[in-house]
This record gives structure tokens, C-alpha cells and sequence, in this order.
């Protein structure tokens, strides 16, 4: 049974911590929290299962077209969602537009996909090891993001150019930086690790319309756990996350295991509302 | 006066007919539409409360519909308690409801728009969850019947009537809280909620209030919609309905009730219409959610509102009356504000370093200094927004304690802002009136059913805000939406709202800024006028032309500290000052 737990657990927390690298990916660019991070992974598992499953395309190809069909999500997203209302003086409409985005892909993908969940084909077709696939694949994922994301923004100049626009945007624009250029590929970056995420975690999570709002809800959880824009903290987080609601399913069952998670994420919010590693900043009056 | 009645009344009248016919039509599946309607809307009139007025993006209200449902369902079946009357069970549903209420609400004390959004959200995901895996109550995915109410509201047009007048009510006691200072203080904590501390706003107290109102009527709408259904699975409350909410008052448009309510039947019977597009339908909703943000913030009740689109006069003078300000202000004599080594420093930078100072009432006592000074600052440690780390306050020679600037108003200070703090869609009055808030005795369920002491406060707070206007020379503008105000009637707006706390002591941040040289001269006599009917003005301007006409004395500060102090003569001819700050 501990294997079980530790095996889904961090196998599901990883994907949970992808989501949440999602949003954090879409925040540093532009502070808008999207809800779009969720529709995104759900549509990773969906696209996955119609590239492989239903149009039988190899399982490499399958993936290359989906993390492609992601970014054009994310870029969709920032034209339609996030540009014309970040112009706007009233700032927490973004809110309302991303959701209203995030539906309507959603529902799109529930009319003609249909709202009933459909297997997830198995990626490498070999016999099962220490670890089955459905569980290293999300967890290898995810070392890899965070791995490349550490090295896209540490070492690289258009990496540097992202954290510049995320500390202070007015100062990066003086600068000449190309801010809406960058803030594009921020959304398309987000757009490729979000379907990334509902990709890799496909077998465990089915390819169900109706992952949108649970992912959106437990990709959030570890990032407002973690302070926002924090990507450690996402993954210490979601990791977490996913260990705590298996063990909970396992030894005390599901409905108890909801209710704990919410409850220990508006408490943790309650507490510290700038997360466990974020600093809070100075009212402006 | 009967005819203007009237006029706000006549789409509510006519609603209210039509509903009252229907059943003329003998068309019972209309009959279905309008019930549901109107039980979609004894939520609505709630949840408009917290999103339309208090402006909290509550998405995830279906939760609390799920909640009433399945209570009252399961009460009335009698499978897990013994069987109760529906009526009971919706009566328990709205006290189920009422604490979910709270429950979702309480992170929206602390939180940001999108945190509570994603918290509201959970909470439905967790719910919808619990339904499908508490078997045992709920009947799992299989579902339970809804309860049937027994005469006189006995499935049919009884039912109906029942829904009817509950919304009828619902419609009433909303409207009534948005009339009333509960209302003001609601869209002033949506619009500017820096005023709305300053005005001495309990924030925390009234979300909840409206929290446990607008979650009892949407567990008592679970319960009716759960009768209506006749079976509940969880299915039945899929997200789609929680955007139906959401988007009927958006497009109704925020601060407004009839708005919404007009948006809720059009979501409701639209589907009907067209009923080849029913699959389709969250789809069209969420494509509509998107278009209102984009393109038509203000909504229905926006294109309504033709009152504000008659042109304003082009060329509006502002006229003080400042003899008006004796009997406005009521000031009883004698009172001092006094700082005592007052020391904040923000990282490494000493914004005030052991800054003492005495201010008096029926003075005017100027605070000048070049940026970043401290001067703004130290207005903001006596209205309790920054919190020093070292020194006092005394008022009156009793400590006024650091922090907790809703709490200033109740010590009759008042303050304006450097950039004018409105409350945009609501009229100038209203801004006004929020100033008087805590002068208000009534209570909030008071509120509710306009009982006298309501009505007595909101005629006292109505009088004393148009004296206000009047004495600060707006009186014209009094029902004018205030954003389509000029900059400087904002600042007037901004005094008279401060005017109307009947303030010991008012703090003016900058009020001629931007203004014309005329409307300084009209200012400043204000200002002297004010301080002449017994209040104390602290005055923070850098027209110092201005700060010598008018000021009793004159505090320059310089990088925290004071530089000099003294009548505007000697300030005037300070060596320091002069060569520091003046110029020669």
C-alpha cells in the first residue's frame, strides 16, 4: 500500500506541480493569473488520446503535436483573454476573461470530444518495470521543465529578458525590451508545459473534459502554497500535495481527502496569504 | 415627487404583472421556465449582493445551491433523520446555506480577486465530489428525490407562487440594502476601498453579513430548485450553472438590481428559444462572459441608466457657501492631535525620524516640504495606514492607537487623498453619504425591511450630505454619476465627503493640485471657513502661496525631521527654508 501511495502520489503531484509552473510561467509575464493553466493539461490528455488513440499517430509525433497545439492555446489566450484587458483600468477583469476563455475551450472539447472519460493510450510499448510508465512519465516531465526552465531563465539572455519583465515591466519596456513579443512567448511557453502536463499524466488522469477544473484547483493549490512565480515552491508543493490527498484516499477515503485539502489550503491562505515563501509587499496609499 | 417614484418603479411593476398573470396562459411548461426563473434569482438577488455590489468574484456559487438541495431533499425524504416538512427543510437549508456562506466568504477578508475566485471554485469542485462519493446520503451518481411541497404551494402554479413571492422579497430586501448606507459601503469596498476605511467602513463585518444573506437565499433556492428537478443527481449542478449566475449579473451590469434580474430571465428563457442550440448553451454563455468583459463592462444597466447620459453643463462653476459650515460642523470647542517622536522607516529609508507635532482645532496648520519629506507619510500614520515603528499619537490627551484606519472615523477624523478617491458608479451624493456611515444607528437586518430607524438615518445622512455639497458649492451635481466629474469637483466631492463625518480634525492631502487659480482662492476660503467652525485642518500643499493666505502655522519638514515651525510670517522669512525649499 505505501507503494501505491508514494508511487501515484508523486506521480499525480507532479502533474498538480506542472499546472502550477503553468500559471506561474503566465504570471511572471504579464501578473495575470490565468485561468486557462487547468484547460490546458485537460487538453493534453484529450489531444493526446485523439492524436494516438483515434488517428493512430506514433506516440512521439502525437506528443510534438500536442505541446504544438498548447502553444498556439497560450498565444490564443494572450491576444484574446490578457492583452485587451491588461489595457483596461479595470485591473481584475482578466479574471473574468481568462475563465470565460478557459470555458470555451472546455466546452468545445465536451461537445465534440464528448464529456465521458476516454482511455489514455500507453506511450512505450514495454512490459512494466520497477515503476510502471503512468508513473515516472509525469515525474520525469516534470524534472525535466523544472530543469529547463532553471536554465532558460538562469542562463540564457531571452530567459534573463522574461525575468526582467516580470520584476518591473515599465523599467524592462525603457530598456527596449519587447514586451508584448515576450509576453507572447511566455503564453506559448505555458501553453506548451500545461498540455505537457496533461500529456504525460494521461494514463493516470484519462482524457476527461472534466480535468479543467480539477487541475485548475490542484495546480493552483501548490503555487498559492508557494508564493506565486515561485517554481520551487510549486513543485515542493504539488509534490506534496499529491503524497497527502493518495495517503488521505488511501486510509480515510476520498470525501475526507477533498475536504482536507481545501481545508489546509484556506487555512495556509488565511495564515500566510503570500505563501509559504513569498514576501508580502507595502501598501500604496 | 410621486411620478419619480414612479419612474424607478415601472419595469418592476410590470414584472411583477406579467408574473401574476401567467397562469392565464394555462401553459404549464412556461409555467416551468418562470419557476425556475424566479428560483434562479432568489440566488441571484443574493449572490449580486457579493459580486455586483461588493464586487467579489464569488464563481463557484453553485456549491452552496448544491448544499440547499441535497438538504432539504434528504431531510424531507427522511432516509438518514426523521422526515420533516419541506418547509422546515428549506428553513434548514438556508441555515446550511448561511454558514457555507461564510465559510467561502471568510478567505475574502485576506485574499485577492483571483485567490477568492480559486477558493469559491474549490469549494464547488469539493461539493459536486462529495455528492457523487457520500452514497449513504446523497444517493451517489444515482441521485434522490426532490421533495414535494404539500398545499398550498403543491407542485403546479402553487409552486409557482411560492417561488414568485420569495423572489418578490428577495427583490425587495436586496434593493432596500442597496439603498441604504449597507449598499454605499458595499460598491465604496468594490470602488475605492481606501475610502471606504477612511469613512469608517467595517469591512469585515459586513462581507460576512452579506455573506450569511446572500448564502441563506441560495441554500433556500437549492431547496426549491431540488422540488422543481423532482430527482437531484450531481449532475444537475454542473459548473455551467455557476457561469449562468455569474454572467446574469454581469450582464444585468454591477450596483444594480434591476440589471441583474433582468439578466436572469433572459438567461433563463433564451435556452428555450432556442432550443437547438441547448448543447451549446455554457458554450454561448462563456462566449457572452467574454464579449461583456471586452466590450460592455456596465452592462444592462448601464444602457438603462439615461438619466447619465443627459449632458452635463458645459461650463460648471464651483461656489462654495462656506457660512453653511457652522451648522454642518456642530463642533463643540477645544481638541488636540499631538505626535510624539514619531519614527517609520521603510527598509533603510527613514520616511519620519522622531517627528513631534500638536495640532488644534479651529486651526489651519500647514505641512510643507520638499518630495519625500515625510509629509504625505505623516498623514498616513494619523489616519492609521502606516504603522510607525516608535512614538505616539494622542487625541485629546487619550492614546490613539497606531494602524486600524477604519477605525479613525469613529475619532472624527477624516481625511482627503492626493489623488481623489471616488466611488465611480455611484452619484455624487452617494459618495458623499458614505462619508456619515458611522452616524448611522440602524442595524443591517433593519436595513433589510426599511424599518424606522433605517429610514431616520438614511433622511439624517441624505440632509447632512446634501449641506455638504451644498457648502462646498456641488449641490447641482448631487445626482450625478461621480466619474463624469472634472478633476477639480472631484477634489471638492472628496472634502464634502469628508465634511459629512462632522470631522475634529480633517486632513487634506494636497487639494489644490490641479486646480485652476480662481478655484484655489475658493478653496482656500473654504478651507479657513472650516477651521473657523472648530475643526482642525492639517493641510499638506505645495502651492505655497496658498499654505501663507490661509495657514495659522506652518510645519516645514525635511527628509523626516522638522526644519522649522512657526506662523507663515516667520516661516516665510526662515533662512533655512527659503534658500532649502522657497527659493529666494
Amino acid at each position: 500500500m505505501l507503494e501505491s501511495i508514494v508511487s501515484y502520489g508523486l506521480a499525480v503531484g507532479a502533474v498538480y506541480a506542472l499546472i502550477g509552473i503553468t500559471y506561474n510561467v503566465m504570471f511572471t509575464a504579464s501578473r495575470v493569473f490565468s485561468f486557462t493553466a487547468g484547460m490546458l493539461g485537460m487538453l493534453g490528455g484529450v489531444l493526446g488520446a485523439l492524436f494516438i488513440d483515434r488517428m493512430g499517430m506514433p506516440a512521439i509525433v502525437g506528443l510534438l503535436l500536442v505541446l504544438a497545439c498548447g502553444a498556439v492555446i497560450g498565444v490564443i489566450t494572450e491576444i484574446v483573454a490578457v492583452r485587451p484587458v491588461l489595457r483596461s483600468i479595470e485591473q481584475h477583469l482578466y479574471v473574468l476573461s481568462t475563465l470565460a476563455f478557459a470555458l470555451l475551450v472546455a466546452q468545445f472539447t465536451a461537445i465534440e470530444w464528448g464529456t465521458d472519460a476516454s482511455p489514455f493510450p500507453r506511450l512505450i510499448p514495454i512490459d512494466e518495470g520497477l515503476l510502471d510508465q503512468k508513473f515516472w512519465i509525469p515525474m520525469l516531465a516534470c524534472a525535466a521543465t523544472v530543469l529547463g526552465l532553471e536554465f532558460l531563465y538562469r542562463r540564457t539572455l531571452i530567459g534573463r529578458a522574461f525575468l526582467a519583465i516580470a520584476e518591473d515591466s515599465y523599467a524592462a519596456r525603457a530598456l527596449g525590451l519587447p514586451e508584448v513579443r515576450l509576453r507572447l512567448a511566455s503564453f506559448a511557453l505555458a501553453g506548451v508545459i500545461g498540455a505537457l502536463a496533461g500529456f504525460a499524466g494521461g494514463e493516470m488522469l484519462l482524457a476527461f473534459f472534466g480535468n479543467q477544473s480539477i487541475l485548475n484547483f490542484y495546480g493552483f493549490v501548490p503555487v498559492a502554497l508557494g508564493g506565486m512565480g515561485n517554481n520551487r515552491g510549486a513543485v515542493v508543493g504539488g509534490l506534496l500535495l499529491g503524497l497527502f490527498q493518495q495517503a488521505a484516499n488511501f486510509l480515510v477515503g476520498g470525501i475526507f481527502a477533498s475536504v482536507a485539502v481545501f481545508a489546509v489550503f484556506i487555512v495556509v491562505l488565511l495564515l500566510r496569504p503570500e505563501g509559504f515563501a513569498g514576501a508580502s509587499g507595502a501598501r500604496r496609499v | 415627487m410621486h411620478l419619480r417614484w414612479l419612474e424607478g418603479r415601472v419595469t418592476f411593476l410590470l414584472l411583477a404583472i406579467a408574473a401574476i398573470g401567467l397562469p392565464l396562459l394555462d401553459d404549464s411548461y412556461a409555467g416551468v421556465i418562470a419557476t425556475r426563473a424566479c428560483i434562479y434569482w432568489i440566488l441571484i438577488a443574493g449572490l449580486n449582493l457579493v459580486v455586483g455590489y461588493a464586487g467579489q468574484i464569488a464563481i463557484g456559487w453553485v456549491a452552496l445551491l448544491t448544499l440547499g438541495a441535497y438538504t432539504t431533499a434528504v431531510l424531507t425524504a427522511g432516509t438518514v433523520t426523521p422526515e420533516i416538512s419541506p418547509y422546515l427543510a428549506l428553513v434548514a437549508s438556508a441555515a446550511i446555506g448561511a454558514v457555507s456562506g461564510v465559510i467561502v466568504g471568510l478567505p475574502a477578508l485576506r485574499l485577492r480577486t483571483f485567490y477568492f475566485a480559486m477558493t469559491t471554485l474549490g469549494f464547488a469542485t469539493i461539493v459536486t465530489q462529495i455528492a457523487l462519493a457520500w452514497k449513504d446520503v446523497t444517493g451517489g451518481g444515482m441521485g434522490t428525490p426532490g421533495p414535494v411541497f404539500p398545499w398550498p404551494f403543491d407542485p403546479g402554479w402553487g409552486f409557482y407562487y411560492f417561488c414568485l413571492i420569495l423572489a418578490a422579497l428577495c427583490t425587495w430586501m436586496t434593493a432596500n440594502i442597496a439603498k441604504s448606507r449597507f449598499g454605499r459601503s458595499l460598491i465604496a469596498i468594490r470602488d475605492a476601498e481606501v475610502a471606504a476605511e477612511a469613512s469608517g467602513v467595517a469591512k469585515p463585518a459586513l462581507l460576512m453579513t452579506v455573506f450569511v444573506l446572500s448564502g441563506a437565499l441560495a441554500g433556500i433556492s437549492g431547496g426549491l430548485f431540488a422540488s422543481l428537478q423532482s430527482y437531484i443527481t450531481p449532475d444537475a449542478f454542473n459548473f455551467d450553472l455557476s457561469v449562468l449566475f455569474f454572467i446574469a449579473i454581469l450582464i444585468g451590469g454591477r450596483g444594480s438590481i434591476l440589471g441583474p434580474l433582468l439578466g436572469t430571465i433572459l438567461l433563463t428563457v433564451l435556452p428555450e428559444i432556442a432550443a437547438p442550440l441547448v448543447a451549446w448553451s455554457t458554450f454561448l454563455y462563456a462566449a457572452l462572459l467574454l464579449l461583456i468583459v471586452l466590450l460592455i463592462p456596465g452592462g444592462i444597466a448601464d444602457m438603462l441608466d439615461y438619466r447619465n447620459r443627459r449632458p452635463l453643463q458645459q461650463h460648471r462653476e464651483i461656489v462654495p457657501q462656506p457660512a453653511l459650515l457652522p451648522g454642518l460642523l456642530d463642533r463643540p470647542d477645544g481638541g488636540t492631535l499631538a505626535l510624539s517622536n514619531v519614527a517609520l522607516a521603510f527598509g533603510g529609508v527613514r520616511a519620519i525620524d522622531g517627528l513631534s507635532l500638536d495640532f488644534h482645532s479651529g486651526e489651519v496648520h500647514g505641512l510643507i516640504g520638499p518630495n519625500g519629506s515625510g509629509k504625505t507619510t505623516t498623514l498616513n500614520v494619523i489616519s492609521g495606514y502606516y504603522r510607525p515603528q516608535a512614538g505616539e499619537a494622542r487625541l485629546n490627551g487619550a492614546v490613539l492607537p497606531f494602524g486600524a484606519p477604519q477605525k479613525r472615523a469613529g475619532f472624527r477624523i477624516a481625511r482627503t487623498f492626493q489623488t481623489p478617491r471616488l466611488i465611480g458608479g455611484a452619484s455624487v451624493l452617494e459618495n458623499v453619504m458614505l462619508g456619515g456611515t458611522i452616524d448611522g444607528r440602524g442595524t443591517f437586518a433593519e436595513s433589510l425591511l426599511t424599518l424606522p430607524r433605517h429610514r431616520r438615518d438614511e433622511h439624517m445622512l441624505r440632509e447632512r450630505a446634501l449641506q455638504a455639497l451644498t457648502a462646498v458649492g456641488l449641490e447641482t451635481l448631487a445626482g450625478v454619476r461621480a466619474d463624469r466629474l472634472q478633476h477639480s469637483e472631484l477634489r471638492f466631492m472628496e472634502i464634502a465627503r469628508a465634511l459629512t463625518l462632522k470631522p475634529a480634525f480633517l486632513m487634506l492631502d494636497e487639494p489644490a493640485a490641479g486646480l485652476s487659480a480662481e478655484e484655489i482662492r475658493r478653496l482656500g476660503a473654504l478651507i479657513k471657513a472650516i477651521s473657523r467652525a472648530g475643526t482642525g485642518v492639517l493641510l499638506v500643499e505645495h502651492h505655497a502661496d496658498l499654505i501663507f493666505d490661509i495657514c495659522d502655522r506652518v510645519t516645514v519638514l525635511n527628509l523626516g525631521k522638522i526644519l522649522a515651525a512657526g506662523t507663515p510670517a516667520e516661516i516665510r522669512s526662515h533662512r533655512e527654508v527659503v534658500s532649502a525649499y522657497l527659493g529666494a
